[in-house]
């Protein structure tokens, strides 16, 4: 198949001071073509200024969020069959452009590491040198926000963080869900706190766009409903309720 | 050239990048960790199946046979002290990490998760053992995330997105590195007492492959350009299962949960080549397995490729002619290989649930690399002489615990490890060490050669250039090797080299994120990689672990017991010829088989 592409270009260093779109044609693409090898195409034999980051290609590194076709994907995730065969592609909303497809991530990292996203548990190890013990049905409560690789395409899908760029997002949100219902960790305190305050958790005004968003298929505004939950009680105990865990398939 | 001083330098931010960036910090260092990628990016993530350690959740296991299975596994040029340390504080390391926050899945006791993997066995070789420790299919993912969370609480600091490109060298000691920061172009130097490569593999060097794109052994270029010598570079592993066509691993815990290799026929051929463990065997007899049943016109639809079955009835026929009492059903499936589920069903069209995956060996991993020993101190020759203030962890690193084929898990055991070991001997060589000031002419050269690449404008573009490298490279240096073949592909990988020298054209000039620029570069690293891998596979004339010489059938044990160092004379960074010489006079370690005669070579039989 033919593969008409139209991208979102930006060079600070090429004297053209405002984005513009420019565009491509693919022949010969194949429909089980991945949307970053089409851009590798452009780059490899048509145009090497063009700068996007990726790196596995397989959907786990989180490097190569954009917006595909007016939604946010990971161009690794995508193939061309169910994209094409006009392919509209730009960057993640939000965020400062630096460079074509490239934003600068460091505000949402920032935010991030404002839920102090680490495993905190200074109390006494097991006395015989072994892991602590865990049953599964704990564990379970946090596999589906274990998920989650910081690829910014559900916080840059979010308009409450489209509008004010200090709330924490939703990916912040979901990474300290995992902390929090963690049931070895003893941060919840400082976490919580850093949850509700202004700019926290509360700006989520719940739109439910950051879920069909996350590539990895995390429930992200159930985990951040969870959130708003345990902040509100200040305790993250009994929130959840492992019958309506869902099932991975 | 700004310029940074820090007590150590780590460049990597990957499983072994970050422990040793993790244990030099809570050691007392200064410790600055420099990465091309945000550090949950790097392909430690990418890391499936598990982590192997003798902790005997579910059966008895020992760490003697974790490293009967790593000596095993490696064709017996494992260094038998490195695999002591690995077996040794495999348990230790995995439990660490639990206490840091890792989320395993556990037994119904509560304790980490065990499961099959290929290789692992109790009682030297007896049946399969459950020692893989598992956070579902994706326990690498958490590994990184772990590591990287508990790096952010310890106060590291963070160089994303910088690319080291050069190694400082002055007084005959490492002093830092230089590197180029992405998003500016500009140069910097990180100045430190003591500098760790944890830069990864070099997967990249040929078509079919697991790896990133990111995995253009940058750090084994450097090395190699700064007249250090390189180790068994002619080991590269090629795991048997990526999918087809695009080489995306589908980790081996499929067949740890029972899945099975079946032929055009439906037959589950690993029952010829190795009747114990089957499905189990170690990964360069199964690649091997696959290939000639692919050269007997047994592949799928008379294609190059294998069926992987993971369906409940197929597994659960098996096991029951097994006489096991274990069966497996949808949903185990779901919760245990959620990642594996998702691969194929994006990529192939194809439901793991309904039918078979389609398979085909892939470039997957690197067992040479940077030479160290036992504490990830680098060594420079053949006696084991170590570069003060230099140290290497992870794939890049070779101390070597691998030998002639890596064991399932062991990759993801020898970053932490060997990252570990790193660190703590850091943390002590800082406090005492002075700081040696970069040499006068600090990333001259490197930045000569980055102007070069800039302002290039031949004919030649680098996209063109890799394919035809990575092409000639599966062709000729992959799973089956023969003399004729390997110069074939040694030369012509050579007349590439002469023409991203002479004839390379890239398109831009600027310096804000330019990766056409950065690709060039990494594409000068992957040449000269595949360049030292054919040379020393040209030179070991046996067959051994992953390299396999048709020409050369036979383990030759009395004479290639040894490791290959390789180094280059050419002093500077990229030029006209590489002017390699090669020795093979490090002798493997055997102390475990002065101890214990089972640990001698013997015929390898799965």
């Amino acid at each position: 198949m033919d593969i008409s592409f139209r991208i979102r270009r930006y060079n600070p260093e090429a004297g053209r001071p405002k984005p513009y779109w420019q565009e491509f044609t693919l022949n010969d693409v194949e429909p089980t073509q991945r949307v970053l090898e089409l851009l590798h195409r452009v780059k490899w034999e048509q145009d090497g200024t063009l700068a996007f980051r990726r790196s596995c290609s397989s959907g786990i590194c989180g490097s190569d969020a954009m917006r595909i076709n007016g939604r946010n994907a990971l161009a690794c995730k995508l193939l061309a069959r169910d994209v094409g065969p006009k392919i509209q592609v730009e960057p993640i909303l939000g965020l400062r452009v630096i460079k074509d497809l490239i934003v600068d991530m460091e505000p949402f990292l920032a935010h991030y590491r404002q839920v102090l996203p680490w495993f905190v548990n200074d109390g006494p190890l097991p006395a015989d040198g072994r892991e602590r013990l865990q049953a599964q049905e704990d564990k379970d409560l946090i596999t589906d926000s274990t998920n989650c690789i910081l690829c910014a395409a559900c916080t840059t899908s979010c308009p409450s963080f489209w509008a004010n760029g200090e709330y924490v997002g939703p990916a912040a949100i979901v990474q300290a869900h995992r902390f929090l219902f963690d049931t070895r960790d003893t941060g919840d305190d400082a976490r919580l706190d850093a949850l509700g305050a202004p700019d926290g958790v509360w700006r989520c005004r719940t739109i439910f766009n950051c879920t069909p968003a996350c590539p990895r298929g995390i429930e992200v505004t159930r985990a951040i409903g969870e959130v708003k939950l345990a902040v509100r009680k200040g305790a993250t105990a009994g929130i959840i309720d492992p019958a309506t865990i869902k099932q991975q398939h | 050239m700004q310029t940074h001083q820090f007590d150590a330098l780590i460049v990597g931010a990957g499983g072994a990048g970050l422990m040793a960036a993790l244990y030099a910090s809570q050691g007392g260092a200064k410790v600055a960790v420099v990465s091309k990628l945000y550090p949950t990016r790097s392909h430690t993530g990418a890391a499936l199946g598990g982590i192997g350690a003798a902790l005997g959740n579910h059966e008895e296991d020992k760490p003697e046979w974790h490293m009967y299975d790593t000596v095993k596994g490696g064709d017996y040029l494992a260094d038998q002290d490195a695999v002591r340390v690995l077996g040794e504080e495999a348990v230790d390391a995995v439990i660490e990490l639990e206490h840091m926050g890792l989320p395993f899945d556990r037994t119904s006791e509560g304790r980490i998760s065990q499961r099959r993997f290929g290789g692992h066995t109790s009682n030297f070789g007896e049946k399969a053992v459950r020692r893989a420790c598992h956070s579902a299919d994706r326990t690498g993912h958490m590994i990184l995330q772990t590591l990287y969370q508990q790096c952010l609480r310890n106060q590291v600091h963070f160089f994303d997105e910088f690319q080291v490109v050069d190694l400082l060298l002055n007084q005959g000691v490492a002093c830092g590195a230089v590197a180029i920061q992405l998003g500016s172009g500009e140069f910097h130097c990180f100045n430190a007492k003591a500098t760790l490569f944890a830069t990864g593999g070099w997967g990249r060097v040929w078509q079919v492959t697991s790896n990133a794109h990111s995995l253009t052994g940058d750090g084994a270029a450097i090395i190699l350009r700064r007249g250090l010598p390189l180790e068994d570079m002619e080991f590269y592993q090629f795991h048997p299962t990526g999918l087809y066509g695009l080489g995306v691993l589908l980790t081996e815990g499929i067949r740890g949960e029972g899945g099975v290799l079946l032929n055009r026929h439906g037959e589950r051929f690993m029952e010829r080549y190795a009747p114990t463990i089957k499905d189990l065997a170690s990964r360069d007899v199964v690649s091997r397995s696959i290939y000639l049943e692919l050269r007997d016109g047994n592949g799928i639809r008379g294609s190059d490729y294998m069926h992987l079955d993971i369906r409940p009835e197929t597994v659960n026929r098996y096991l029951a002619e097994a006489g096991e009492t274990r069966r497996i059903d949808e949903d185990f499936i779901a919760r245990n290989l959620a990642e594996t589920l998702e691969v194929c069903r994006t990529y192939a069209g194809v439901d793991p649930l309904q039918e078979p995956m389609p398979v085909q060996p892939t470039a997957h991993y690197a067992m040479g690399g940077i030479p160290t020993n036992v504490n990830a101190e680098v060594i420079v020759d053949a006696s084991g002489k170590v570069m003060q203030g230099l140290y290497s962890a992870g794939e890049v690193a070779c101390v070597s615990c691998h030998g002639a084929n890596r064991l399932g898990t062991n990759s993801l055991v020898d970053l932490v490890v060997f990252g570990r070991r790193g660190g703590k001997r850091i943390a002590n060589f800082v406090r005492e060490a002075p700081l040696i000031p970069p040499p006068m002419d600090a990333g001259e050269e490197v930045r000569a050669e980055f102007e070069r690449i800039r302002n290039s404008a031949g004919n030649s573009r680098p996209g063109e250039l890799r394919t035809q490298m990575q092409s000639l490279m599966m062709t000729h240096v992959g799973v089956f090797r023969t003399a004729e073949g390997m110069q074939q592909g040694r030369d012509a990988v050579l007349e590439l080299r002469q023409r991203f020298l002479h004839d390379l054209g890239i398109d831009d000039r600027g310096h804000v994120f330019n990766t056409d620029l950065m690709e060039a570069w990494e594409l000068g690293c992957l040449l000269d990689t595949a360049v030292v891998t054919a040379e020393c596979a040209l030179a070991r004339e046996e067959s051994r672990g992953a390299h396999s010489r048709e020409d050369f059938r036979e383990r030759d044990d009395a004479n290639w017991m040894v490791h290959s160092l390789i180094s280059s004379h050419a002093n500077g960074l990229v030029t006209e010829q590489l002017e390699l010489s090669l020795n093979h006079d490090k002798p493997v370690d055997r102390s475990l088989e002065a101890e214990d005669e089972r640990f001698a070579p013997k015929e390898r039989v799965y």
